[in-house]
């Protein structure tokens, strides 16, 4: 069991060199410092020296891989990859283009973050399963019918318009709570309640679906047949035997996810102005701030590679199957 | 003569809106009796016992003109009140143990859920009464088991938890659909003892569903046998299997294997055609961080014998006593194989290349699932046609389709099969394709995994029928892996019982099943259920 | 005739179709499957709206130089048949069926006077003298008579159609799904005659900021959809099938591998790859701009490049399926009774493996479809999707965002993009659903 995660941690750290290799290649293979300064610098009339400059400022002047002017270990260490690639295993996320400390940024914007996505998962989470489970209790009825048609309906819908449209009846027409913005504590939930109520509203269709079909899926198992001769009611069936071992792939489908929650989300960070690192990484995008954009992705993935061993951890507590084996 | 406890009266189950799977049938079980419903498999007998407990699934339509149980009509009994017949007056055990069981509760909860809902008990009580009735069904430290999940339970074991469960009911009713199909024998014989006890015990009824005739024949009080849906024979034990009336039941009492049948076979020594030396399969065991081979599981451990041309080979054991590992093995289906294969006197381990693909198409194979052996994309002449494409070239098209159709003809298939897919054909049909596409490539040895165990007791003589004489036709040799020791007697010449992937008993058939030398394997013999006629 | 990449690979992806659609014709294990779709009331009548829309896109992948134009400017068939409503641009935003502006200007009547008002729209409803009185009536009477004509030439084609296949009318008329198919088609035929018609007039749908004909907009966008969702398959479905099954098939040291660049790929969040990546094509497009003639060119690489790393991020998940599949087939006594018959691998692999997850790459394909077309949105909203010069609904969507604090609001763009990326989406959603239904087995057992 011990060794099982061991392993499992070991696995990730090729993982994270693959992500690292793979971002130094995007961001500074593909296109070389020196396009980068210009881009940044505007694109006619910029002399060398001010490239120069800018790269130093930056530490892009460095050379790639292998420095040939240092001695020693000198000579790995002073190069781009190591400056900006290595640091990262080490949480150094080091300083934006833009000159501020994306480490103290992150700290600051991953709560924010947090307390949007959390409370969105649960209540989510929760909606779903009441949905779903009713689709199946009541299956093969025109209630059942029409709450797949609406599902289907729901998941056909822009995220875009969930949200514009929220802002718009309720903090708009309805003025119940503010369009945007975020303060800091308990202040704070007034400003939460929209961003949570959209992103359940318009994760129902497809979440609702999905959560269905695996208790479809539990529904036609012999046990559940077993169960029924045994004298349980089909509530009863559902709620102690369906439920049971459908919230195994659902927990784990959601372990692996909890990690990532510090990211936040993209759009509806920016939609809210909710100043957490989603917002942070759109605003990164816009000004082509490559440092946050490389900080950000590598923590990503070390989030979703954390969320895995999550997985593979909790599946081996919920699961007796696999606990015991 | 006592009031039925169970009255059936003009039944007929139907599903969508095809026709009826189960035909307007009546009959009637009385209180403590052992009563059997005997079938092929589709004749309806597993939805007859699932619609007295409301238990199809919802696309089936049900009419009956009367259900009565001890006086009551169940089909007045409004849903919600079923619940309380399901489980405490009739319950039920069904065929396969593993998925029966919920994965993820604990067998004490599993049983202690029936108490819990049809007596109004304390938790202790409940506690006292599941460990009591884990007692009842002899599962051992039943204090320990009550915590253990169905996964960590042997097959026997789960079965022993089901019929507990089905007993915690009290009920007056156990209906068994098929409780010893997925077993192997010689459990399914403990298990059937033990539901015999039990029945003595408490006095309840049992309806026992089985496809098994020689097994319903020790225990059964009343029998009836199904055919299509209907009916066709109903009667006591004695006048049934002494005198049966109906041509489908003389049919199927006709095609029981028999022991007695290995009289006839060859005693002639023959060439060798293959020779096993110190043949082993292992599958290595991973462990630790970095997965390195600690141990192997040693499916088959040594196994050497010697097949003559024109021979028949049995190669009889319990489920994982590493029969079918050794047949894939010698195919080299499965890596991890050691041990030197002498076949025709050249030993195949020095082979290479196409050379060696070439020899080893000479042993063919035929699996035990007919509906997972064939390609279901595509034609079956294509099926037949591709051991000819993959090893012979230089054929032409017109020369394989002749060859196809000579083939079609040998395992008694019409010739326009070649031009239609596997799932329009029956089980038996299936499995005759799958010996022609073995025989195209015109082997010497056809390994032949269980072929009959997934068919019904009337389709298992045709094809064995077949394999007989294909062998005297064209001298081929068998290897015949089976569960089902009575099956040897009727194709073998030579027996081995594996257990635990060594061959403890290797012989003449006759000697091996008339006088059997080892323990093993005088139990497993004395396990399987023979038509007992009094 | 200019052919850009995206133009190309959209052709090359429907002969693909159409050479797959001959090579299955009349294979028996599609027989009912197929059947069963044919037989879908809801099924066929997204297939049609899909249809339709594939249509459009189609007539807007084929670019040429207008002969008679002087300027550089690479136009498509649909851009050439409404050149009408394309050139008909108004000064700035103007409601649906207005004949006034949306906003108040200087206008000089013709005695001289300055008025602050409302001027007219140069085009919208400018061919009525009075429209404050008229224009309901007005629009009324064209929408009768376009919807009419669109009637009368349906009813030309279907009488055409019924008269030449006189021996099958069984089929067109009385298939299950012929009424709602039928009904779907008139109403599609006559309702476009009908927008055609009133564009001519009115704006149907509003201009936008510049001045724009926001339904001309909508309509541009919708190959940008098709071609995201469909060119996205095309890229990823290589990857994804050859990945999957060789990981599946041959496991050892190639399913390791396999498995630790899609664990990799899908670690890295796609929307942050796509940022990333987008990023990357725009510093290289900025320093590179000489090789990009015109901005429809250069508009079209980025689409194409959107596309590629979409495919990239978005071929694990098919991946994994495939893999866990062909680990189930390869156990399949078929395929061993193959490997006792000497038949090779790399047949093994066509002929048993290939045809037997077929299912599954076909309902990945539908089902992936309407969630890239959403994806879309989102990520020209973050400004990491297509060019902002392109049409495409999440560009209007983002443009349009920002009027959303005006008075009166300007909801048309919105709206437009809204229902035509709703349309498509659900179409696309529910004959997604009618193909898995069809298609998987384990759902074909339950009925």
């Amino acid at each position: 069991m011990i060794q099982y995660i061991i392993r499992r941690f070991l696995y990730a750290i090729p993982l994270l060199f693959g992500v690292n290799v793979l971002t130094f290649v995007l961001f500074f293979i593909v296109n070389s410092p020196d396009d980068m300064a210009r881009m940044q610098l505007g694109q006619k009339h910029v002399t060398e020296q001010a490239v120069e400059n800018w790269k130093q400022q930056r530490g892009y002047h460095l050379p790639l891989l292998w420095n040939d002017q240092q001695q020693g270990i000198k000579k790995v260490k002073e190069t781009i990859f190591y400056q900006k690639s290595v640091n990262l295993f080490l949480f150094q996320f080091g300083i934006s283009d833009s000159g501020r400390n994306i480490g103290a940024d992150i700290k600051q914007r991953m709560w924010p973050s947090l307390a949007v996505a959390l409370p969105t998962l649960l209540v989510g989470l929760l909606v779903n399963i009441t949905v779903a489970l009713m689709m199946v209790l009541f299956r093969g009825s025109y209630l059942e019918f029409s709450s797949i048609v609406l599902c289907v309906i729901l998941m056909s819908i822009s995220s875009l318009f969930y949200i514009i449209g929220g802002q718009f009846v309720i903090g708009k027409l309805l003025k119940l709570v503010p369009i945007s913005g975020y303060d800091g504590g308990l202040d704070a939930i007034k400003f939460l309640v929209l961003p949570v109520i959209i992103s359940v509203i318009a994760g129902i269709g497809s979440g609702a679906r999905w959560y269905r079909t695996l208790f479809l899926e539990e529904v036609n198992k012999d046990y559940v047949r077993t169960a029924r001769a045994k004298g349980l009611t089909e509530t009863q069936t559902l709620f102690r035997h369906v439920l049971q071992n459908a919230l195994i792939p659902i927990l784990t489908g959601v372990v692996v996810v909890l990690p990532l929650l510090f990211m936040g989300s993209l759009i509806l960070e920016s939609f809210f102005s909710i100043p957490g690192l989603g917002s942070y990484t759109i605003d990164a995008i816009n000004r082509q701030d490559f440092a946050i954009v490389r900080s950000m992705v590598f923590l990503g993935s070390v989030l979703y590679i954390f969320g895995l061993l999550l997985t593979d951890i909790s599946y081996t507590i919920v699961d007796p199957r696999v606990r015991l084996s | 003569m006592t009031e039925a406890l169970l009255t059936v009266n003009g039944l007929s189950v139907a599903f969508n809106q095809d026709d009826n799977v189960v035909d307007d049938i009546s009959f009637e079980v009385f209180p403590g009796e052992t009563f059997a419903l005997v079938g092929e498999s589709g004749s309806g007998k597993s939805i007859t016992a699932l619609s007295v407990l409301r238990l199809l699934p919802g696309n089936a339509k049900l009419t009956a003109s009367e259900i009565d149980f001890a006086g009551e009509n169940l089909l007045a009994i409004p849903e919600m009140d079923f619940c309380q017949i399901r489980g405490r007056r009739i319950a039920m055990i069904f065929q396969d143990p593993m998925t029966s069981l919920n994965p993820v509760m604990t067998v004490g909860d599993q049983i202690g859920e029936v108490l819990e809902l049809h007596f109004s008990w304390a938790k202790q009580a409940i506690k006292q009464r599941t460990l009591e009735l884990l007692e009842q069904v002899e599962i051992p430290d039943p204090e320990r088991r009550y915590r253990d999940f169905p996964h960590q339970l042997s097959g026997g074991q789960r079965q022993r938890v089901m019929i507990a469960i089905a007993l915690a009911g009290e009920p007056h009713l156990l209906i068994a659909d098929e409780p010893t199909t997925a077993l192997d024998v010689t459990i399914q014989e403990q298990i059937m003892e033990l539901l015999e006890r039990i029945q003595k015990q408490t006095g309840m009824a049992l309806w026992l569903i089985s496809h098994d005739l020689a097994l319903v024949s020790n225990i059964a009080d009343r029998v009836a046998v199904m055919q299509n849906g209907k009916i066709v024979e109903m009667g006591c034990n004695e006048a049934f299997f002494v005198h049966p009336k109906h041509a489908y039941t003389q049919e199927l009492l006709a095609a029981l294997p028999s022991m007695d049948s290995c009289l006839n076979h060859l005693k002639k020594e023959k060439p060798s055609l293959l020779k096993l030396t110190d043949f082993k399969v292992y599958y290595p065991i991973r462990k630790g961080i970095f997965k390195r081979v600690v141990d192997h599981v040693k499916a088959v451990d040594g196994v050497s014998f010697e097949l003559q041309q024109g021979k028949t080979l049995a190669l009889v054991g319990e489920s994982g006593c590493g029969k079918t590992s050794l047949g894939k093995g010698l195919l080299n289906l499965i890596p991890g194989t050691s041990g030197e294969v002498l076949f025709e006197g050249v030993s195949l381990n020095q082979l290479q290349g196409d050379e060696l693909r070439l020899k080893r198409s000479e042993m063919q194979i035929v699996f035990q699932d007919p509906f997972s052996s064939m390609n279901p994309r595509m034609l079956v002449g294509e099926i037949i046609d591709e051991g000819l494409r993959a090893l012979h070239s230089d054929i032409s098209a017109a020369e394989r389709r002749e060859q196809v159709v000579h083939l079609l003809q040998q395992v008694d298939l019409p010739v326009s099969s070649a031009y239609r897919y596997p799932h329009e054909f029956s089980g038996g049909q299936r499995q005759r394709i799958c010996i022609a596409r073995a025989l195209a490539v015109k082997p010497k040895l056809i390994v032949c995994d269980e072929p009959t165990s997934a068919l019904d007791v009337s389709v298992q003589a045709q094809i064995i029928e077949l394999l007989k004489n294909l062998q005297q036709e064209q001298g081929l040799s068998y290897l015949f892996i089976t569960h089902n020791i009575a099956v040897v007697a009727e194709i073998a010449d030579e027996v081995a019982v594996m257990n635990q992937g060594k061959i403890i008993e290797y012989g003449h058939v006759e000697q091996v099943l008339k006088n059997p030398v080892n323990e093993y394997t005088r139990s497993l013999l004395n396990a399987v259920p023979v038509l007992k006629i009094t | 005739m200019t052919i850009l990449w995206t133009d190309a690979l959209i052709f090359f992806l429907v002969l693909m179709m159409l050479v797959l659609g001959f090579y299955l014709r009349g294979k028996e294990h599609l027989r009912r499957p197929i059947g069963k779709v044919t037989a879908s009331r809801v099924g066929m009548m997204s297939l049609v709206i899909l249809v339709f829309f594939g249509m459009i896109g189609l007539l807007d992948s084929i670019h040429f130089k207008p002969a008679n134009d002087k300027s550089n400017e690479i136009i498509s068939l649909l851009d050439y048949w409404t050149t009408s409503i394309r050139q008909q641009q108004e000064k700035t935003y103007s409601s649906p069926f207005a004949a006034y502006s949306y906003s108040k200007e200087n206008i000089t009547t013709d005695d001289g006077r300055q008025l602050w008002t409302y001027p007219r729209l140069k085009y919208g409803g400018a061919h009525l003298k009075n429209p404050d009185i008229k224009k309901t009536h007005d629009i009324m009477q064209k929408a009768a008579i376009g919807f009419t004509k669109g009637a009368g030439l349906f009813a030309f084609f279907f009488i055409l159609l019924l008269s030449f296949f006189k021996e099958r009318k069984q089929t067109i008329l009385k298939g299950t799904a012929a009424k709602p198919v039928w009904m779907i088609i008139f109403i599609i035929v006559s309702g476009s005659y009908m927008l055609i018609d009133l564009s001519g007039f009115y704006h149907v749908l509003g201009t936008d900021k510049v001045g724009e004909d926001v339904f001309y907009q909508a309509v541009k966008s919708i190959r940008t959809g098709l071609v995201i969702g469909s060119l996205t398959t095309l890229i990823m479905l290589p990857l994804a099938i050859i990945f999957g099954i060789m990981a599946g098939f041959f496991r050892g040291w190639v399913d390791d591998v396999i498995q630790y660049i899609y664990t990799t790929l899908n670690s890295i969040p796609g929307v942050l790859l796509i940022a990333a990546s987008i990023l990357m094509v725009q510093v290289y497009m900025a320093n590179n701009e000489d090789q990009f003639t015109s901005l429809v060119v250069r508009a079209d690489m980025r689409l194409l490049f959107l596309c590629l790393i979409l495919g990239v991020t978005s071929w694990t998940g098919l991946c994994r399926l495939l893999r866990a599949e062909t680990l189930k087939l390869r156990e399949m006594e078929y395929v061993q009774a193959a490997q006792a018959l000497g038949v090779r691998r790399r047949i093994i692999l066509m002929r048993h493996i290939l045809p037997n997850v077929m299912h599954i790459i076909l309902i990945s394909v539908v089902l992936d479809f309407s969630s890239l077309v959403l994806a879309e949105a989102v990520l020209s909203y973050i400004n990491i999707g297509v060019d902002p010069t392109t049409y495409s609904w999440g560009n209007m969507i983002n443009s349009a965002r920002l009027e959303m604090a005006r008075e009166p609001i300007v909801w048309w763009s919105l709206m437009a993009s809204f229902l035509f990326m709703f349309t498509l989406v659900l179409a696309a959603n529910i004959f997604a659903d009618t193909v898995r239904d069809a298609f998987d087995p384990r759902r074909a057992d339950n009925d």
